[in-house]
Protein backbone atom coordinates (compact mmCIF):
# COMPACT_ATOMS: atom_id res chain seq x y z
CA UNK A 1 0.00 0.00 0.00
CA UNK A 2 1.63 3.19 -1.07
CA UNK A 3 1.47 5.97 1.43
CA UNK A 4 0.51 9.31 -0.18
CA UNK A 5 0.69 11.71 2.41
CA UNK A 6 3.53 14.60 1.91
CA UNK A 7 6.26 14.49 3.17
CA UNK A 8 8.38 18.04 4.20
CA UNK A 9 11.26 18.62 2.86
CA UNK A 10 13.13 18.49 6.19
CA UNK A 11 11.42 14.80 6.65
CA UNK A 12 12.80 11.60 6.07
CA UNK A 13 10.93 9.14 4.23
CA UNK A 14 11.26 5.09 4.50
CA UNK A 15 12.15 3.61 1.43
CA UNK A 16 11.95 -0.38 1.57
CA UNK A 17 14.30 -1.94 -1.30
CA UNK A 18 15.40 -5.60 -2.62
CA UNK A 19 18.88 -4.51 -2.60
CA UNK A 20 20.95 -7.22 -4.47
CA UNK A 21 18.41 -9.79 -3.59
CA UNK A 22 18.21 -8.77 0.44
CA UNK A 23 15.38 -6.54 1.66
CA UNK A 24 16.73 -3.28 2.91
CA UNK A 25 14.80 -0.31 4.67
CA UNK A 26 16.60 3.42 4.35
CA UNK A 27 15.75 6.84 5.74
CA UNK A 28 16.07 9.20 3.17
CA UNK A 29 15.42 12.49 2.45
CA UNK A 30 12.96 13.37 -0.19
CA UNK A 31 15.52 14.85 -1.95
CA UNK A 32 18.32 12.00 -1.85
CA UNK A 33 19.87 10.66 -5.40
CA UNK A 34 19.40 6.87 -5.73
CA UNK A 35 23.21 6.92 -6.79
CA UNK A 36 23.98 8.87 -3.73
CA UNK A 37 22.53 6.45 -1.18
CA UNK A 38 23.76 3.58 -2.71
CA UNK A 39 27.37 4.85 -2.43
CA UNK A 40 27.13 7.05 1.09
CA UNK A 41 24.50 5.10 2.95
CA UNK A 42 24.29 1.85 1.75
CA UNK A 43 28.31 1.35 1.24
CA UNK A 44 28.19 0.00 -1.74
CA UNK A 45 30.60 1.82 -3.96
CA UNK A 46 31.62 -0.14 -6.72
CA UNK A 47 28.64 2.65 -8.53
CA UNK A 48 30.44 5.34 -9.58
CA UNK A 49 29.65 8.87 -9.77
CA UNK A 50 31.03 10.64 -13.57
CA UNK A 51 29.58 13.68 -14.57
CA UNK A 52 25.80 13.23 -12.08
CA UNK A 53 23.88 14.19 -15.26
CA UNK A 54 22.86 11.16 -17.28
CA UNK A 55 25.65 12.13 -19.40
CA UNK A 56 28.44 9.11 -18.88
CA UNK A 57 26.93 5.71 -17.22
CA UNK A 58 29.02 5.40 -14.79
CA UNK A 59 26.46 5.18 -12.24
CA UNK A 60 24.32 2.26 -14.31
CA UNK A 61 22.35 -0.44 -12.22
CA UNK A 62 19.32 -2.14 -12.55
CA UNK A 63 16.00 -1.07 -11.38
CA UNK A 64 13.69 -4.20 -11.38
CA UNK A 65 16.08 -5.56 -14.20
CA UNK A 66 16.25 -2.74 -16.20
CA UNK A 67 19.58 -0.58 -16.69
CA UNK A 68 19.12 3.30 -15.24
CA UNK A 69 21.23 5.84 -14.33
CA UNK A 70 21.20 6.16 -10.69
CA UNK A 71 22.16 9.49 -10.66
CA UNK A 72 19.17 10.83 -11.65
CA UNK A 73 16.63 9.41 -9.80
CA UNK A 74 15.09 9.73 -6.46
CA UNK A 75 15.77 7.05 -3.88
CA UNK A 76 12.03 7.72 -2.68
CA UNK A 77 11.03 6.78 -6.62
CA UNK A 78 12.43 3.13 -5.47
CA UNK A 79 9.80 2.29 -3.33
CA UNK A 80 9.21 -1.18 -3.14
CA UNK A 81 11.94 -2.09 -6.21
CA UNK A 82 14.78 -4.13 -6.77
CA UNK A 83 17.95 -2.26 -6.89
CA UNK A 84 20.98 -4.40 -8.44
CA UNK A 85 24.34 -3.25 -8.39
CA UNK A 86 28.06 -4.41 -9.78
CA UNK A 87 27.87 -6.12 -6.06
CA UNK A 88 24.92 -8.03 -7.05
CA UNK A 89 25.99 -9.95 -9.77
CA UNK A 90 28.64 -12.27 -8.59
CA UNK A 91 27.16 -15.59 -6.72
CA UNK A 92 30.13 -16.33 -4.18
CA UNK A 93 33.33 -16.33 -5.53
CA UNK A 94 32.29 -17.45 -8.93
CA UNK A 95 31.99 -14.09 -11.33
CA UNK A 96 28.86 -13.16 -13.55
CA UNK A 97 30.34 -14.61 -16.84
CA UNK A 98 29.96 -10.68 -18.66
CA UNK A 99 32.38 -9.75 -15.24
CA UNK A 100 34.81 -12.37 -16.02
CA UNK A 101 34.87 -11.64 -19.50
CA UNK A 102 35.82 -8.15 -18.70
CA UNK A 103 38.53 -10.10 -17.07
CA UNK A 104 39.94 -11.77 -19.89
CA UNK A 105 39.33 -9.35 -22.84
CA UNK A 106 41.04 -6.60 -20.65
CA UNK A 107 38.20 -4.57 -21.31
CA UNK A 108 38.98 -1.79 -19.07
CA UNK A 109 42.36 0.27 -18.33
CA UNK A 110 41.50 2.31 -15.57
CA UNK A 111 38.49 0.56 -14.29
CA UNK A 112 36.34 3.57 -13.39
CA UNK A 113 33.40 3.15 -16.55
CA UNK A 114 33.80 -0.88 -15.87
CA UNK A 115 31.16 -1.20 -13.36
CA UNK A 116 28.62 0.95 -15.23
CA UNK A 117 29.64 -1.32 -18.20
CA UNK A 118 29.13 -4.11 -17.20
CA UNK A 119 25.44 -3.41 -15.91
CA UNK A 120 24.66 -2.52 -18.86
CA UNK A 121 25.79 -5.40 -20.74
CA UNK A 122 24.34 -7.63 -18.35
CA UNK A 123 21.15 -6.03 -19.35
CA UNK A 124 21.17 -5.81 -23.16
CA UNK A 125 22.47 -9.29 -22.76
CA UNK A 126 19.00 -10.41 -20.86
CA UNK A 127 17.13 -8.27 -23.60
CA UNK A 128 15.70 -10.10 -26.39
CA UNK A 129 14.64 -7.05 -27.89
CA UNK A 130 18.34 -6.00 -28.60
CA UNK A 131 19.45 -7.94 -31.20
CA UNK A 132 23.51 -9.96 -31.09
CA UNK A 133 24.97 -7.73 -34.00
CA UNK A 134 28.08 -5.50 -33.36
CA UNK A 135 26.32 -2.67 -34.61
CA UNK A 136 23.64 -2.75 -32.23
CA UNK A 137 25.46 -3.74 -29.50
CA UNK A 138 27.58 -0.43 -30.09
CA UNK A 139 24.37 1.56 -29.79
CA UNK A 140 22.63 -0.45 -27.16
CA UNK A 141 26.23 0.77 -24.97
CA UNK A 142 26.33 4.07 -25.90
CA UNK A 143 25.20 5.28 -22.64
CA UNK A 144 28.46 4.11 -21.18
CA UNK A 145 31.54 6.53 -21.92
CA UNK A 146 34.75 5.03 -21.65
CA UNK A 147 37.48 7.88 -21.26
CA UNK A 148 40.56 5.14 -21.50
CA UNK A 149 39.45 4.28 -24.55
CA UNK A 150 38.55 0.56 -24.07
CA UNK A 151 35.88 0.22 -26.40
CA UNK A 152 37.18 -3.01 -28.61
CA UNK A 153 38.27 -4.98 -25.67
CA UNK A 154 34.69 -4.15 -24.08
CA UNK A 155 32.93 -5.13 -27.36
CA UNK A 156 34.78 -8.42 -27.53
CA UNK A 157 33.77 -9.18 -23.73
CA UNK A 158 30.18 -8.95 -24.55
CA UNK A 159 30.06 -11.15 -27.44
CA UNK A 160 32.06 -13.34 -25.52
CA UNK A 161 29.62 -13.62 -22.58
CA UNK A 162 27.25 -14.22 -25.14
CA UNK A 163 28.18 -16.81 -26.60
CA UNK A 164 28.94 -18.23 -23.14
CA UNK A 165 25.63 -17.05 -21.71
CA UNK A 166 23.12 -18.23 -24.68
CA UNK A 167 25.92 -20.12 -26.69
CA UNK A 168 25.46 -18.32 -29.52
CA UNK A 169 27.54 -15.79 -31.73
CA UNK A 170 26.54 -12.47 -32.41
CA UNK A 171 27.73 -11.40 -36.49
CA UNK A 172 30.60 -9.60 -37.35
CA UNK A 173 29.84 -6.16 -38.85
CA UNK B 1 20.74 20.61 -4.11
CA UNK B 2 18.02 22.35 -3.41
CA UNK B 3 15.36 20.85 -0.64
CA UNK B 4 11.86 19.98 -1.75
CA UNK B 5 8.58 18.21 -0.37
CA UNK B 6 7.56 15.07 -1.66
CA UNK B 7 4.52 13.19 -2.54
CA UNK B 8 3.34 10.09 -3.99
CA UNK B 9 0.36 10.16 -6.03
CA UNK B 10 -1.92 7.00 -6.35
CA UNK B 11 -4.74 8.39 -8.43
CA UNK B 12 -4.74 10.98 -11.13
CA UNK B 13 -7.24 13.06 -9.24
CA UNK B 14 -4.65 12.73 -6.00
CA UNK B 15 -1.78 14.27 -7.97
CA UNK B 16 -3.69 16.85 -9.25
CA UNK B 17 -4.87 17.84 -6.03
CA UNK B 18 -0.97 17.64 -4.87
CA UNK B 19 -0.19 20.08 -7.19
CA UNK B 20 -3.04 22.30 -7.01
CA UNK B 21 -1.61 23.47 -3.42
CA UNK B 22 1.93 24.11 -5.03
CA UNK B 23 1.83 26.27 -7.54
CA UNK B 24 5.91 25.64 -7.92
CA UNK B 25 4.84 21.74 -7.98
CA UNK B 26 6.60 19.17 -10.18
CA UNK B 27 5.55 15.80 -11.09
CA UNK B 28 8.62 13.56 -11.94
CA UNK B 29 8.55 10.44 -14.24
CA UNK B 30 11.30 9.47 -15.13
CA UNK B 31 13.38 12.11 -13.42
CA UNK B 32 15.61 12.23 -16.52
CA UNK B 33 14.87 16.33 -17.04
CA UNK B 34 13.90 17.45 -14.03
CA UNK B 35 16.39 15.78 -11.84
CA UNK B 36 18.88 17.25 -14.06
CA UNK B 37 17.47 20.48 -14.04
CA UNK B 38 16.94 20.55 -9.82
CA UNK B 39 21.03 19.81 -9.52
CA UNK B 40 21.59 22.96 -12.29
CA UNK B 41 19.31 25.00 -9.77
CA UNK B 42 17.12 25.67 -13.09
CA UNK B 43 13.98 23.79 -11.59
CA UNK B 44 13.30 24.84 -8.44
CA UNK B 45 10.22 23.13 -7.79
CA UNK B 46 8.99 23.01 -3.91
CA UNK B 47 6.98 19.93 -3.91
CA UNK B 48 8.00 16.88 -6.25
CA UNK B 49 4.91 14.60 -7.00
CA UNK B 50 5.71 11.10 -8.08
CA UNK B 51 3.32 10.17 -10.50
CA UNK B 52 4.62 6.20 -11.94
CA UNK B 53 1.99 4.70 -9.24
CA UNK B 54 -0.87 6.07 -12.05
CA UNK B 55 -2.54 3.40 -14.16
CA UNK B 56 -1.21 5.34 -17.52
CA UNK B 57 1.50 2.51 -18.35
CA UNK B 58 -0.63 1.17 -21.28
CA UNK B 59 -0.86 1.00 -25.22
CA UNK B 60 -4.31 0.26 -26.30
CA UNK B 61 -5.61 -0.01 -29.74
CA UNK B 62 -8.57 1.61 -30.10
CA UNK B 63 -11.51 0.83 -32.54
CA UNK B 64 -10.66 3.10 -35.33
CA UNK B 65 -7.00 1.74 -35.13
CA UNK B 66 -5.54 4.72 -33.12
CA UNK B 67 -3.32 3.55 -30.74
CA UNK B 68 -3.74 5.11 -27.35
CA UNK B 69 -0.96 5.69 -25.32
CA UNK B 70 -0.46 5.95 -21.62
CA UNK B 71 1.94 8.77 -20.18
CA UNK B 72 3.86 6.81 -18.71
CA UNK B 73 4.94 3.97 -21.23
CA UNK B 74 9.10 4.22 -21.38
CA UNK B 75 10.29 5.09 -24.14
CA UNK B 76 11.92 1.96 -24.65
CA UNK B 77 8.59 0.15 -24.42
CA UNK B 78 7.03 2.66 -26.71
CA UNK B 79 9.92 1.98 -29.50
CA UNK B 80 9.63 -1.71 -29.20
CA UNK B 81 5.96 -2.07 -28.85
CA UNK B 82 4.81 -4.49 -31.63
CA UNK B 83 2.08 -2.14 -33.22
CA UNK B 84 4.41 0.91 -33.28
CA UNK B 85 6.84 -1.29 -35.07
CA UNK B 86 4.30 -2.40 -37.12
CA UNK B 87 2.03 0.79 -37.88
CA UNK B 88 4.61 3.72 -36.77
CA UNK B 89 8.23 2.99 -37.94
CA UNK B 90 9.28 6.55 -37.47
CA UNK B 91 8.23 6.90 -33.78
CA UNK B 92 10.25 3.58 -33.45
CA UNK B 93 12.98 4.88 -35.25
CA UNK B 94 12.93 8.58 -33.85
CA UNK B 95 12.90 7.60 -29.98
CA UNK B 96 15.69 5.03 -30.83
CA UNK B 97 17.95 7.69 -32.07
CA UNK B 98 17.86 9.52 -28.93
CA UNK B 99 19.38 9.59 -25.86
CA UNK B 100 20.85 5.93 -24.55
CA UNK B 101 19.61 2.76 -23.40
CA UNK B 102 19.65 3.77 -19.57
CA UNK B 103 17.78 7.09 -20.81
CA UNK B 104 15.37 5.61 -22.64
CA UNK B 105 14.30 2.87 -20.09
CA UNK B 106 13.41 5.79 -17.93
CA UNK B 107 12.17 8.51 -19.85
CA UNK B 108 8.63 8.38 -20.29
CA UNK B 109 6.19 9.97 -22.91
CA UNK B 110 4.61 12.26 -20.99
CA UNK B 111 7.95 13.44 -19.78
CA UNK B 112 9.47 13.57 -23.03
CA UNK B 113 7.07 16.07 -24.54
CA UNK B 114 7.80 18.30 -21.56
CA UNK B 115 11.46 18.08 -21.38
CA UNK B 116 13.30 21.00 -21.44
CA UNK B 117 15.75 23.10 -24.25
CA UNK B 118 19.96 21.94 -23.74
CA UNK B 119 20.69 25.18 -24.30
CA UNK B 120 23.59 25.99 -22.36
CA UNK B 121 22.56 29.64 -21.36
CA UNK B 122 19.27 27.75 -20.32
CA UNK B 123 20.87 25.28 -18.18
CA UNK B 124 23.22 27.67 -16.49
CA UNK B 125 21.32 29.97 -13.68
CA UNK B 126 23.88 32.41 -14.09
CA UNK B 127 23.48 33.53 -17.68
CA UNK B 128 21.00 35.50 -19.05
CA UNK B 129 17.71 33.55 -20.38
CA UNK B 130 14.72 34.99 -21.62
CA UNK B 131 13.02 31.50 -21.32
CA UNK B 132 14.17 30.63 -17.58
CA UNK B 133 14.45 34.06 -16.05
CA UNK B 134 11.78 36.33 -18.29
CA UNK B 135 13.22 40.06 -19.07
CA UNK B 136 16.79 38.87 -18.23
CA UNK B 137 17.58 38.90 -22.04
CA UNK B 138 19.03 36.28 -24.16
CA UNK B 139 22.95 35.21 -24.20
CA UNK B 140 22.40 32.78 -27.31
CA UNK B 141 22.06 35.73 -29.31
CA UNK B 142 25.71 37.19 -29.04
CA UNK B 143 27.34 34.13 -27.74
CA UNK B 144 28.41 30.73 -29.01
CA UNK B 145 24.93 29.57 -30.54
CA UNK B 146 26.47 26.40 -32.61
CA UNK B 147 24.03 24.39 -31.41
CA UNK B 148 20.81 27.06 -31.86
CA UNK B 149 17.74 27.40 -33.90
CA UNK B 150 17.22 28.60 -37.69
CA UNK B 151 13.63 28.15 -37.84
CA UNK B 152 11.25 29.39 -35.35
CA UNK B 153 13.34 31.70 -33.59
CA UNK B 154 12.70 35.35 -32.11
CA UNK B 155 14.68 38.27 -31.24
CA UNK B 156 14.06 36.86 -27.24
CA UNK B 157 15.33 32.87 -27.58
CA UNK B 158 16.48 30.93 -30.83
CA UNK B 159 16.47 27.72 -28.27
CA UNK B 160 15.97 24.28 -29.88
CA UNK B 161 13.72 21.99 -28.75
CA UNK B 162 15.43 19.42 -28.04
CA UNK B 163 13.02 15.91 -28.44
CA UNK B 164 13.40 13.47 -31.25
CA UNK B 165 9.69 11.62 -30.16
CA UNK B 166 8.55 14.49 -30.85
CA UNK B 167 9.45 14.82 -34.53
CA UNK B 168 7.97 11.80 -35.16
CA UNK B 169 4.53 12.53 -33.41
CA UNK B 170 4.39 15.57 -35.30
CA UNK B 171 4.65 13.69 -38.36
CA UNK B 172 2.28 10.78 -37.33
CA UNK B 173 -0.10 13.74 -35.94
CA UNK B 174 -1.63 12.65 -32.35
CA UNK B 175 -3.35 13.85 -29.67
CA UNK B 176 -2.62 14.88 -25.98
CA UNK B 177 -5.48 13.99 -23.34
CA UNK B 178 -5.01 16.60 -20.43
CA UNK B 179 -6.65 16.04 -17.68
CA UNK B 180 -7.33 19.28 -15.15
CA UNK B 181 -9.37 19.77 -12.47
CA UNK B 182 -12.29 20.56 -14.30
CA UNK B 183 -12.15 17.03 -16.34
CA UNK B 184 -9.89 15.79 -19.41
CA UNK B 185 -9.91 17.77 -22.64
CA UNK B 186 -7.66 17.38 -26.07
CA UNK B 187 -5.12 19.59 -27.46
CA UNK B 188 -3.69 18.25 -30.91
CA UNK B 189 -0.03 17.72 -31.08
CA UNK B 190 0.81 19.75 -32.98
CA UNK B 191 -0.29 23.20 -31.01
CA UNK B 192 0.63 22.07 -27.93
CA UNK B 193 4.67 23.05 -28.09
CA UNK B 194 4.52 27.22 -28.64
CA UNK B 195 6.43 29.58 -30.35
CA UNK B 196 9.04 31.40 -28.80
CA UNK B 197 8.02 34.82 -30.13
CA UNK B 198 8.06 37.62 -27.03
CA UNK B 199 7.10 35.33 -24.42
CA UNK B 200 9.87 32.00 -24.57
CA UNK B 201 8.93 30.94 -21.04
CA UNK B 202 5.53 29.77 -21.63
CA UNK B 203 6.79 26.60 -23.65
CA UNK B 204 3.36 24.71 -24.40
CA UNK B 205 -0.45 24.80 -23.43
CA UNK B 206 -0.28 22.64 -20.57
CA UNK B 207 -2.00 24.49 -17.52
CA UNK B 208 -2.57 22.99 -14.12
CA UNK B 209 -2.78 19.58 -15.75
CA UNK B 210 -1.24 15.82 -16.22
CA UNK B 211 -0.64 14.52 -19.53
CA UNK B 212 -2.61 11.49 -19.42
CA UNK B 213 -2.48 9.89 -22.91
CA UNK B 214 -0.76 10.58 -26.39
CA UNK B 215 -3.52 8.86 -29.16
CA UNK B 216 -2.01 8.44 -32.54
CA UNK B 217 -3.79 9.21 -35.81
CA UNK B 218 -3.99 5.97 -37.93
CA UNK B 219 -1.69 4.91 -39.55
CA UNK B 220 -0.73 5.69 -43.18
CA UNK B 221 -0.69 2.74 -44.91
CA UNK B 222 1.66 1.12 -46.73
CA UNK B 223 4.14 3.82 -45.96
CA UNK B 224 7.72 4.21 -46.15
CA UNK B 225 9.40 6.01 -43.28
CA UNK B 226 12.61 6.74 -42.20
CA UNK B 227 14.52 9.08 -39.44
CA UNK B 228 17.91 10.70 -39.94
CA UNK B 229 19.71 12.63 -37.35
CA UNK B 230 23.14 14.39 -37.84
CA UNK B 231 25.01 15.09 -34.47
CA UNK B 232 28.61 15.44 -33.19
CA UNK B 233 29.00 11.87 -32.63
CA UNK B 234 27.45 9.04 -34.06
CA UNK B 235 25.22 8.28 -30.94
CA UNK B 236 23.56 9.61 -27.25
CA UNK B 237 23.86 12.75 -28.67
CA UNK B 238 21.23 15.42 -29.59
CA UNK B 239 20.17 16.31 -32.81
CA UNK B 240 22.00 19.15 -35.16
CA UNK B 241 19.85 18.16 -37.55
CA UNK B 242 17.27 15.49 -37.93
CA UNK B 243 14.47 14.79 -40.65
CA UNK B 244 11.48 12.08 -40.72
CA UNK B 245 9.97 11.56 -43.59
CA UNK B 246 6.67 9.18 -44.13
CA UNK B 247 6.02 8.62 -47.55
CA UNK B 248 3.68 6.39 -49.89
CA UNK B 249 4.26 5.99 -53.37
CA UNK B 250 2.03 4.85 -56.29
CA UNK B 251 4.26 3.38 -58.93
CA UNK B 252 7.04 5.70 -58.66
CA UNK B 253 4.51 9.12 -57.64
CA UNK B 254 4.49 10.38 -54.52
CA UNK B 255 0.80 10.19 -52.52
CA UNK B 256 1.19 10.75 -48.56
CA UNK B 257 4.06 12.92 -47.73
CA UNK B 258 5.46 14.27 -44.04
CA UNK B 259 8.67 15.95 -43.45
CA UNK B 260 9.01 17.08 -39.98
CA UNK B 261 12.41 18.59 -38.88
CA UNK B 262 14.28 18.44 -35.15
CA UNK B 263 17.51 19.77 -33.79
CA UNK B 264 16.86 22.94 -35.82
CA UNK B 265 13.75 24.54 -34.85
CA UNK B 266 12.07 26.10 -31.60
CA UNK B 267 9.62 23.30 -31.66
CA UNK B 268 9.27 19.82 -33.17
CA UNK B 269 9.09 21.57 -37.09
CA UNK B 270 6.47 20.37 -39.70
CA UNK B 271 7.02 21.35 -43.40
CA UNK B 272 3.93 22.05 -45.00
CA UNK B 273 4.91 23.97 -47.86
CA UNK B 274 7.47 21.39 -48.69
CA UNK B 275 5.29 18.15 -48.24
CA UNK B 276 2.52 19.98 -50.69
CA UNK B 277 5.44 20.59 -53.38
CA UNK B 278 6.12 16.68 -52.76
CA UNK B 279 2.37 15.21 -53.57
CA UNK B 280 1.74 13.86 -57.25
CA UNK B 281 5.92 14.27 -58.02
CA UNK B 282 7.96 11.73 -59.23
CA UNK B 283 9.95 10.44 -55.98
CA UNK B 284 13.24 11.22 -57.44
CA UNK B 285 16.23 13.16 -56.10
CA UNK B 286 15.73 16.45 -57.75
CA UNK B 287 12.27 16.58 -56.00
CA UNK B 288 13.70 15.53 -52.42
CA UNK B 289 16.24 18.95 -52.87
CA UNK B 290 13.50 20.74 -54.35
CA UNK B 291 11.66 20.32 -51.36
CA UNK B 292 14.33 20.68 -48.75
CA UNK B 293 15.31 23.94 -50.41
CA UNK B 294 11.17 24.95 -49.37
CA UNK B 295 11.89 23.25 -45.74
CA UNK B 296 14.61 25.74 -45.42
CA UNK B 297 13.65 28.75 -47.30
CA UNK B 298 12.99 30.45 -44.46
CA UNK B 299 16.05 29.48 -42.93
CA UNK B 300 17.94 32.18 -40.43
CA UNK B 301 21.38 31.34 -39.35
CA UNK B 302 23.09 33.13 -36.21
CA UNK B 303 27.03 33.61 -35.98
CA UNK B 304 27.76 30.16 -35.66
CA UNK B 305 24.82 28.02 -37.15
CA UNK B 306 24.61 28.44 -40.80
CA UNK B 307 26.21 24.84 -41.58
CA UNK B 308 23.09 24.01 -39.72
CA UNK B 309 21.17 24.79 -42.94
CA UNK B 310 23.40 22.23 -45.87
CA UNK B 311 23.11 19.74 -42.72
CA UNK B 312 19.83 19.84 -42.46
CA UNK B 313 19.49 19.78 -46.19
CA UNK B 314 21.08 16.46 -46.69
CA UNK B 315 19.29 15.04 -43.45
CA UNK B 316 16.03 16.23 -45.69
CA UNK B 317 17.47 14.46 -48.77
CA UNK B 318 18.52 11.26 -46.99
CA UNK B 319 15.34 10.68 -45.55
CA UNK B 320 12.93 11.06 -48.05
CA UNK B 321 15.36 9.01 -50.70
CA UNK B 322 15.52 6.90 -46.91
CA UNK B 323 11.56 6.22 -46.42
CA UNK B 324 11.43 6.17 -50.83
CA UNK B 325 13.59 2.72 -50.59
CA UNK B 326 11.34 1.27 -47.54
CA UNK B 327 8.37 1.66 -48.94
CA UNK B 328 9.40 0.43 -52.61
CA UNK B 329 11.23 -2.45 -50.39
CA UNK B 330 7.86 -3.20 -48.42
CA UNK B 331 6.26 -3.41 -51.48
CA UNK B 332 7.89 -6.38 -53.45
C1 LIG C 1 22.09 12.54 -21.19
C2 LIG C 1 20.77 12.72 -21.84
C3 LIG C 1 20.68 12.62 -23.23
C4 LIG C 1 19.46 12.79 -23.86
N1 LIG C 1 19.39 12.69 -25.23
C5 LIG C 1 18.20 12.87 -25.85
C6 LIG C 1 18.09 12.78 -27.27
O1 LIG C 1 19.07 12.54 -27.97
N2 LIG C 1 16.87 12.97 -27.83
C7 LIG C 1 15.77 13.24 -27.08
O2 LIG C 1 14.69 13.38 -27.65
N3 LIG C 1 15.84 13.34 -25.74
C8 LIG C 1 17.04 13.16 -25.13
N4 LIG C 1 17.10 13.29 -23.76
C9 LIG C 1 15.95 13.80 -23.03
C10 LIG C 1 15.03 12.73 -22.55
O3 LIG C 1 14.35 12.16 -23.66
C11 LIG C 1 14.05 13.39 -21.58
O4 LIG C 1 14.78 13.78 -20.44
C12 LIG C 1 12.94 12.46 -21.18
O5 LIG C 1 12.15 12.11 -22.29
C13 LIG C 1 12.04 13.11 -20.12
O6 LIG C 1 11.12 12.16 -19.65
P1 LIG C 1 11.02 11.82 -18.09
O7 LIG C 1 9.89 10.87 -17.93
O8 LIG C 1 12.32 11.41 -17.56
O9 LIG C 1 10.60 13.27 -17.56
P2 LIG C 1 10.72 13.90 -16.09
O10 LIG C 1 12.11 14.39 -15.89
O11 LIG C 1 10.13 13.02 -15.08
O12 LIG C 1 9.76 15.15 -16.30
C14 LIG C 1 10.09 16.19 -17.20
C15 LIG C 1 9.06 17.32 -17.06
O13 LIG C 1 7.80 16.86 -17.50
C16 LIG C 1 6.83 16.96 -16.47
N5 LIG C 1 5.98 15.78 -16.62
C17 LIG C 1 6.39 14.48 -16.67
N6 LIG C 1 5.34 13.68 -16.91
C18 LIG C 1 4.25 14.48 -17.02
C19 LIG C 1 2.87 14.23 -17.27
N7 LIG C 1 2.40 12.99 -17.46
N8 LIG C 1 2.03 15.29 -17.33
C20 LIG C 1 2.49 16.56 -17.14
N9 LIG C 1 3.78 16.84 -16.89
C21 LIG C 1 4.66 15.81 -16.84
C22 LIG C 1 7.63 17.02 -15.18
O14 LIG C 1 6.93 17.72 -14.19
C23 LIG C 1 8.87 17.75 -15.63
O15 LIG C 1 8.65 19.14 -15.62
C24 LIG C 1 18.31 13.08 -23.10
C25 LIG C 1 18.40 13.16 -21.71
C26 LIG C 1 19.61 13.00 -21.07
C27 LIG C 1 19.68 13.12 -19.58
S1 LIG D 1 27.04 9.65 -13.12
FE1 LIG D 1 25.12 9.03 -13.84
S2 LIG D 1 25.37 9.11 -15.99
FE2 LIG D 1 27.23 9.99 -15.28
S1 LIG E 1 38.53 1.98 -18.22
FE1 LIG E 1 39.01 4.03 -17.66
S2 LIG E 1 37.16 5.02 -18.14
FE2 LIG E 1 36.81 3.11 -19.02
Amino acid sequence: MLETHDHSPEATVPVRLTLNGAPVTVEVAPNAILLDVLRERLGLTGTKKGCDHGQCGACTVHVDGRAMNACLRLAVMCEGQAITTIEGLAEGDRLHPVQQAFLDHDAFQCGYCSPGQIMSAVALLEDPRVAGDVCTVREAMSGNLCRCGAYQNILAAIQDARLRLHGQEGDEA
Amino acid sequence: MRPFAFARADSVERALECRRGEPTGAFVAGGTTLLDLVKLDVMRPARVIDINALPLKDVERLHDDRLRIGALVTNTDLAYHPDVLADHPLLSQAILAGASSQVRNMATVGGNLMQRTRCPYFRDPTAACNKREPGSGCDALTGVNRMHAVLGGSDRCVAVHPSDMCVALAAIGATLSLQGPNGEREVDVADFHRLPGATPHLEHELGDELIVAVTLAPPLKPLGAAYVKLRDRASYEFALASAGAMLSLDEDLIGEQRLPLGGVATKPWRCHAAEALLAGKRADTAAFEEAADLALADAAPLAHNAFKIPLARQAIVRALRDAARAHREDDT
